[in-house]
């Protein structure tokens, strides 16, 4: 297929992908900017977690001056001048749909069409109005919608592969940002402060939440959730499909089975990541320290990307 | 103006046409409320669907709707196969006369066409004087702008042969038709249209000396106004949608760059000009095109559809001559009649036109898609200065007609069902053999008494039947 075609099938995939995780990493920490800050703030803080993930949040000092809930979550949102808000993804998806319509079923191309003449609507409305958790809860509906429409039309040739590689990429980048920016926020906070539950209890539940793992979580380890636990299971669990581990399994059948030879670095380096995921545990990812870890693992996938881009979607 | 308007569905004492019935039968049924919904149902399918268009001078890019009508334009069978014939005959006549202009030009030899209306014309390319087009084929895709005077007689306006747009709104009428009114083919026999693609395809693929070609469509890009067309054409015969940045020459060969490496290309149904093809050969600026692409096409190693040059045969200046085209080549009658034209560039014509302004319809003879006209009766005092000074200044850029009464049929309009101006534009295909589907886009007028119908101008569209005379 052609290379544009392909790049254009990808970054579609990965700017709905990544509207969906920020839909999601709005919802948690929405979520947990309502509870009880425990004499810490406002929960300004939490709020402002999203931008800093996305490294949005110098735009928005920059622009819209001090925090301010409203202003924050609207920027992250809605914002059309914001080239990392989920409107302006959605756009994006929705302009490289426009670009490979062709090449895409009408099922697929009508509702993800469909989902930008919406968002429109609703960034009329403004956030407020709209309501931010039933905004989130559409933005993931709509994705799925999508994903739904893709897995049970779309032909299983090489535009299924490069679209599954978009949201797979995509996917990993999130979920290691997720995992360590909660991490982060926990600070010196031990899992466990005089046997009732730390406000980390909270914030791996909220992630669990946000990430729709809970219910597998607590099938799993019937336990209440800590850092190694929720490490483990959205890192190197295969059969959590939001896990890192699940996103590298797909990237590297997805990249196994692009035909060609110009594709061998990325191949390559896919397989070795699955490989590295497939034989660690998450006691040698904690010993060396579960922040250096992610780190290191947010370039590795970043070099992933890269392969794909130079060795697919540019080729002379 | 009297009522001197042919209508479509309603004959001169106002009783519905035999082919017309059963769908007035249907109309008188439903209840007001349900069109009004089903309209609005279309209006959001279109919209989801991203059926939609652009208009150029907008800089928003701002994808509009073509307004769609629910009530069809309906042809009888036995007044299409005219039609039909007619169409054909004129396409074929004007491949013959393609070949003949870029190689023995017999027609100018024998004193029928003017050499100086064709050679020093714009859309005449020296560059395809002597190359041999596999079947000798020029216009692979023709479209015919038709429309009916008083009387109901089918005139020809003019004949696109370069990129004529609207076959995908043909297509989506239809099946917007069948959705929303499935009864209504059920209640009479509507002629099929989805297998176009299926014709073009084949038409493409016949349109090159090789068993299998591989075949693209070529595009300028999503902000073009018929980038859905294009897009919606590729999807449906299930070749590429290229642009010019995804193709390369090398050694006089087409290529496109593919996630697994260079893929020959044999046959481009190219949406873009002539003059945006190749900056090598043509305009140097263009971004959209292909470099080498006309040394290429030259060579033989690869087909274009329609082929370069067309243009000098569908130029306004050279409509006047068809009908003996049609003489020439076929030895046959012209089936469709010419609107008379007058010639601005010939002193005693200028001189008629000049004179009756008031009444006619002037045209640029390079012009398309209802810019720069004059429609006599419609326009102000002011404007009808304007074009006079245009026209003494610059004779030869325009032609001028009698101002056609142009058919009515029956459309939706703010305040209920009114009659609105309407054309045909069906679409031709040549390749092994010339073909056409039955009916093709018929354009409609919404404003009040406007004559024009194109998409740009505010013009809608409405799905067109053929339906069995037995069945009215």
């Amino acid at each position: 297929m052609l290379s544009r075609t392909a790049s254009d099938l990808y970054w579609m995939s990965r700017y709905l992908e990544r509207a969906e995780n920020l839909a999601r990493m709005l919802d948690v920490s929405y979520s947990l900017s309502l509870m009880p800050q425990d004499g810490r703030g406002d929960g300004l803080e939490e709020l402002a977690l999203p931008l800093l993930i996305t490294g949005t949040l110098d735009d928005y000092l920059e622009r819209h001056g001090p925090m301010h809930a409203e202003r924050m979550l609207n920027f992250f949102a809605l914002d059309a001048s914001n080239p990392g808000s989920i409107y302006c993804c959605l756009q994006a998806a929705r302009s490289n749909a426009h670009a490979v319509r062709g090449r895409i079923t009408a099922d697929m191309w009508e509702n993800i069409n469909a989902t930008w003449l919406e968002i429109r609507g609703i960034a009329e409305q403004g956030l407020g109005r709209y309501g931010i958790s039933r905004f989130c809860e559409w933005v993931k509906e709509r994705s799925h919608l999508f994903r739904g429409a893709t897995f049970g039309t779309i032909m299983r040739g090489d535009p299924y592969r490069f679209i599954r590689l978009g949201t797979f990429i995509e996917r990993a980048d999130n979920t290691l940002r997720l995992i360590d920016a909660r991490y982060e926020m926990l600070g010196e906070d031990i899992d466990e402060v005089d046997g009732r539950p730390a406000r980390s209890y909270y914030q791996w539940t909220a992630l669990l939440r946000a990430l729709s793992s809970f219910e597998a979580f607590a099938e799993i380890y019937r336990g209440s959730p800590d850092t190694r636990k929720v490490s483990e299971l959205l890192l190197l669990r295969a059969d959590i499909p939001r896990s890192l581990r699940a996103c590298m399994d797909e990237l590297n059948l997805m990249l196994a089975s692009l035909p060609g030879d110009n594709g061998r670095p990325a191949q390559r380096l896919a397989a070795e990541l699955e490989a590295r995921l497939r034989y660690t545990s998450i006691e040698e990812v904690l010993d060396e320290g579960l922040h250096a870890w992610l780190t290191d693992f947010i370039l590795l996938v970043r070099q992933l990307g890269q392969a794909i881009q130079s060795s697919y979607l540019e080729v002379a | 103006m009297g009522r001197t308007f042919y209508d479509e569905m309603y004959d001169a004492s106002g009783a519905v046409r035999p082919h017309y019935q059963a769908f007035s039968r249907w109309l008188a049924d439903t209840p007001e409320e349900l069109l009004a919904q089903r309209r609005r149902e279309a209006d959001l399918l279109f919209h989801r669907a991203g059926i939609t268009f652009t208009l150029y001078g907008d800089d928003q890019g701002t994808e509009r709707l073509i307004p769609f009508d629910i009530i069809p334009r309906s042809i009888p069978a036995s007044e299409w196969r005219i039609v039909e014939r007619g169409c054909i005959q004129r396409v074929q006549a004007l491949n013959m006369f393609l070949a003949d202009l870029y190689h023995d030009q017999r027609i100018i030899k024998a004193g029928i066409v003017p050499a100086e209306q064709v050679l020093a014309n714009e859309g005449y390319q020296i560059a395809m004087q002597g190359l041999n087009l596999h079947r000798d084929l020029y216009a692979h895709i023709a479209g015919v702008d038709l429309v009916r005077d008083g009387d109901g007689s089918y005139y020809v306006l003019e004949d696109n042969l370069r990129t004529p747009s609207g076959v995908s709104y043909m297509l989506e009428d239809r099946k917007m038709m069948m959705r929303l009114f499935p009864e209504l083919f059920a209640a009479q026999r509507v002629a099929p249209v989805d297998h176009y693609p299926n014709l073009l395809l084949d038409t493409l693929k016949s349109s090159s000396p090789l068993d299998n070609p591989n075949v693209v469509v070529l595009t300028p890009g999503r902000f073009n106004s018929t980038y859905f067309e294009h897009a919606f054409l590729s999807r449906e015969m299930g070749v590429e949608l290229v642009e010019g940045a995804d193709l390369f020459v090398r050694d006089d060969k087409l290529f496109m760059r593919t996630t697994s490496g260079a893929v020959q290309v044999d046959v481009i149904y190219r949406r873009l000009d002539d003059a945006f093809l190749d900056p090598l050969a043509f305009n140097p600026g263009s971004m959209l095109g292909v470099p080498g692409l006309l040394a290429c096409y030259r060579s033989g190693n690869v087909v274009l559809a329609n082929a370069v040059g067309t243009g000098v045969a569908d130029d306004k200046s050279v409509y006047p001559y068809v009908d003996d085209m049609i003489r020439f080549y076929l030895s046959e009658e012209p089936i469709l009649k010419n609107v008379p034209t007058f010639q601005c560039r010939k002193p005693t014509e200028l001189s008629h036109v000049l004179a009756n302004l008031e009444q006619l319809v002037v045209k640029e003879t390079q012009g398309s898609g209802g810019y720069g006209m004059l429609v006599g009766p419609a326009a102000s005092k002011a404007e009808i200065a304007e074009f006079r000074t245009r026209l003494i200044a610059r004779p030869e850029a325009y032609i001028a007609q009698p101002t056609l009464c142009l058919s009515t049929c029956p459309t939706f309009v703010e305040r209920g069902i009114a009659p609105r101006h309407i054309d045909l534009r069906p679409f031709v295909l040549s390749g092994k053999e010339t073909r056409i589907v039955p009916g093709g886009l018929t354009r409609v007028a919404l404003r009040e008494g406007s004559l024009v119908v194109n998409s740009s101008q505010g013009g809608g569209t409405k799905d067109t039947w053929v339906v069995e005379d037995s069945s009215c």
